[in-house]
């Protein structure tokens, strides 16, 4: 008994600091309330928070595909024979082309090229069949508009798969193998779609935009209207600003993350292949990396143009360049490379399209993981820190 | 028989070289209406920004309502309030919400919120505009609700920097009423001001100079001590020799 009693008394301060706890969650959701209030109340910031996700999906997933539709081609038939017919009209049928007409020389040809609107030119020599049958090789030249080179490879490989496919349908009723070439596949990407890499893609950069952005100005204002001093002199610490801050914001991102998986499995047709919860948990740790990265630029930056400027610049940019969705990371020379490790994004980017494109689990992923939580930890602490010293 | 609510003795403020705040010495007594005037750049700012637990002095000691500033500020933050010079209530929020959030903020509980507002909103004749949002109401009003949510939880001491800037001299004169009943009601004002005519409405004011305080009397005595009609005259007479400037 007496040592429950010693217990007990040992324990007893604790109580009134639990009645200060409940007072300060009290406190906290009285300014996430708050919060709630000023965005909702701000059609602008509404429909920057809403609608840009669903606009860049749209954008990203239709616009700016590189999938292509209805390309206009020119052809040019110099052997006018059964194999040339028969894969013209393989061409005429796919959706990817459509025949603008068929050229007789090759003056008409860079005519029809310069024109602009002409993608690309297919050029039968004549003889085709014969060389086909007779020396087991024949040539068609396909002649690209590579103004935009990514535009020509597409089309190209698409052109060169409906050969192939002539050429497969071809060896199965002879039985002499005529030139086989070796067969290109799309791997995950078989339509060769663009949906798959813009959605994890799109997603890291509203993500990143919506959460440094409006984390930023919105702690930025209240140093703008002068109504942070009033907050600095009441009992409420800025510990406690920084988390009612922080709060609204990692829920509302959430809103966007679901309405960008909405888009993506309803309007693109990309199915999430791997664990939704997982994804969830992935999107959870780089919302918090962003609103670290926003915290920090709202201590460091005193009004919100300055705020929105550096979100925009600082974050927009290197997240197009470094995190692999727009370019390449292995094309790039070795410093760049380097430099894209610390791009939070990149890491964001690789989990999303494992985990919904390919499937895979936290077994295929615990490294990124694990990287982004550290960068996370550096930026809480670097955050937390700067915010201090700016008080004293 | 008075009680002194803020006490300073060789308060100093250092940025590096610089002297901010030089040996600030003075006591405000319970209840008192105390001016706190000087030429911009006098250090007048970082004397307030210490006294209310922002900034940590570098020598010197003081007390607010019977709390250490180098130790107690979270003491100090809940029995003071704050008004500073921009106008700081949140615009897109209504006149109720503004109450409720800073009245939340301080720790009062739903009714005292409830009531609190009631009375502030009677007595500030702010029925017709309590639903609506903070922007859509003239300055005067606001400076006056910015005064009224600064003393909603009933603090010691309420510290007003330049409450009054950009105020037509009627809603000053209103605004001034406020703060004698503040002040009747116990209230300790501390008051920073440009305005030498509401210098005039103070028990007693402090003239910085240079981040020294320079004179300390009542409006009465301090004109006597310097042959001045008026609280302009003895200000530009003090403030005169100051060599720093904004």
């Amino acid at each position: 008994m007496p040592i429950i009693w010693t217990k007990y008394f040992m324990n007893w301060p604790a109580a009134p600091n639990a009645v200060n706890k409940l007072i300060d969650m009290k406190q906290i959701l009285i300014f996430i309330r708050k919060e709630f209030a000023h965005v909702l109340r701000d059609r602008k910031t509404l429909l920057i928070l809403f609608g840009m996700p669903i606009v860049q999906i749209l954008i990203f997933g239709f616009a700016l595909t590189s999938e292509v539709k209805d390309a206009r081609i020119v052809i040019m038939d110099q052997a006018k024979d059964a194999a040339s017919k028969q894969i013209i009209s393989k061409i005429a049928a796919s959706n990817y082309f459509e025949i603008d007409k068929t050229v007789r020389n090759s003056q008409e040809m860079k005519e029809a090229l310069k024109q602009g609107e002409i993608r690309l030119a297919v050029i039968f020599p004549a003889n085709f069949y014969d060389d086909l049958v007779h020396q087991n090789e024949a040539r068609i030249q396909i002649i690209a508009d590579a103004i935009d080179p990514n535009n020509a490879t597409t089309l190209t490989s698409y052109i060169n798969s409906i050969v192939q496919d002539y050429q497969m349908d071809f060896n199965k009723t002879n039985n002499i193998p005529y030139r086989i070439t070796p067969e290109l596949r799309f791997l995950y990407n078989p339509e060769l779609k663009g949906a798959p890499n813009y959605v994890p893609g799109v997603m890291a950069l509203v993500l990143m935009l919506v959460c440094v952005m409006m984390t930023a100005v919105s702690i930025v204002k209240e140093k703008e209207t002068g109504t942070m001093e009033i907050l600095l002199v009441s009992p409420f610490s800025p510990f406690k600003v920084i988390i009612a801050k922080a709060v609204p914001y990692l829920l509302l991102s959430l809103i966007n993350v679901v309405s960008i998986l909405l888009l993506s499995v309803f309007v693109l047709d990309l199915p999430i292949n791997g664990s939704v919860l997982l994804l969830f948990a992935e999107s959870i740790l780089f919302i918090i990396t962003c609103l670290t990265i926003g915290i920090f630029i709202s201590v460091k930056t005193n009004t919100m143009q300055v705020a929105m400027l550096i979100s925009l610049m600082g974050m927009m940019l290197p997240t197009i360049l470094f995190s692999g969705f727009m370019f390449p990371i292995e094309n790039m020379p070795v410093p760049l490379q380097i430099i894209s490790n610390i791009i939070p994004a990149k890491w964001y980017y690789i989990m999303v399209k494992d985990i919904m494109i390919k499937g895979l689990g936290f077994g295929a992923i615990w490294k990124e993981t694990l990287i982004l939580a550290a960068i996370t930890m550096v930026m809480l602490i670097i955050s937390l820190k700067s915010f201090k010293i700016r008080l004293s | 028989m008075s009680e002194a609510v803020i006490k300073t003795e060789k308060l100093t403020k250092r940025f590096g070289d610089f002297i901010a705040a030089n040996e600030i010495t003075f006591e405000v007594d319970k209840g008192e209406i105390f001016g706190f005037l000087g030429a911009n750049g006098a250090g007048k700012t970082t004397a307030m920004r210490m006294l209310c637990g922002l900034s940590t002095p570098s020598s010197g000691k003081a007390t607010i309502a019977g709390f250490d500033v180098y130790k107690q500020t979270e003491q100090i933050k809940k029995s003071i309030g704050y008004m500073s010079q921009k106008f700081s209530l949140y615009e897109d929020l209504t006149v109720l919400e503004n109450i409720k959030f800073f009245g939340g903020i301080y720790g009062l509980t739903n009714q005292q919120i409830k009531t609190k507002s009631e009375e502030l909103i009677n007595h500030l004749g702010l029925q017709q505009e309590a639903k609506k949002l903070v922007v859509s109401l003239p300055l005067g009003w606001k400076q006056k609700l910015s005064f009224s949510a600064a003393i909603l939880h009933e603090p010691k001491i309420v510290f007003l920097d330049e409450p009054t800037g950009g105020v037509d001299p009627v809603t000053r004169r209103q605004f001034w009423d406020l703060i004698y009943d503040a002040a009747d009601r116990g209230v300790t004002i501390f008051v920073t001001t440009h305005y030498m005519d509401e210098a005039e409405y103070c028990n007693r004011i402090s003239i910085m100079v240079d981040g020294v305080i320079k004179a300390l009397d009542t409006p009465r005595n301090l004109k006597d001590t310097f042959h001045a009609n008026n609280m302009d005259e003895v200000f530009y007479e003090l403030a005169r020799g100051a060599k720093r400037g904004e």
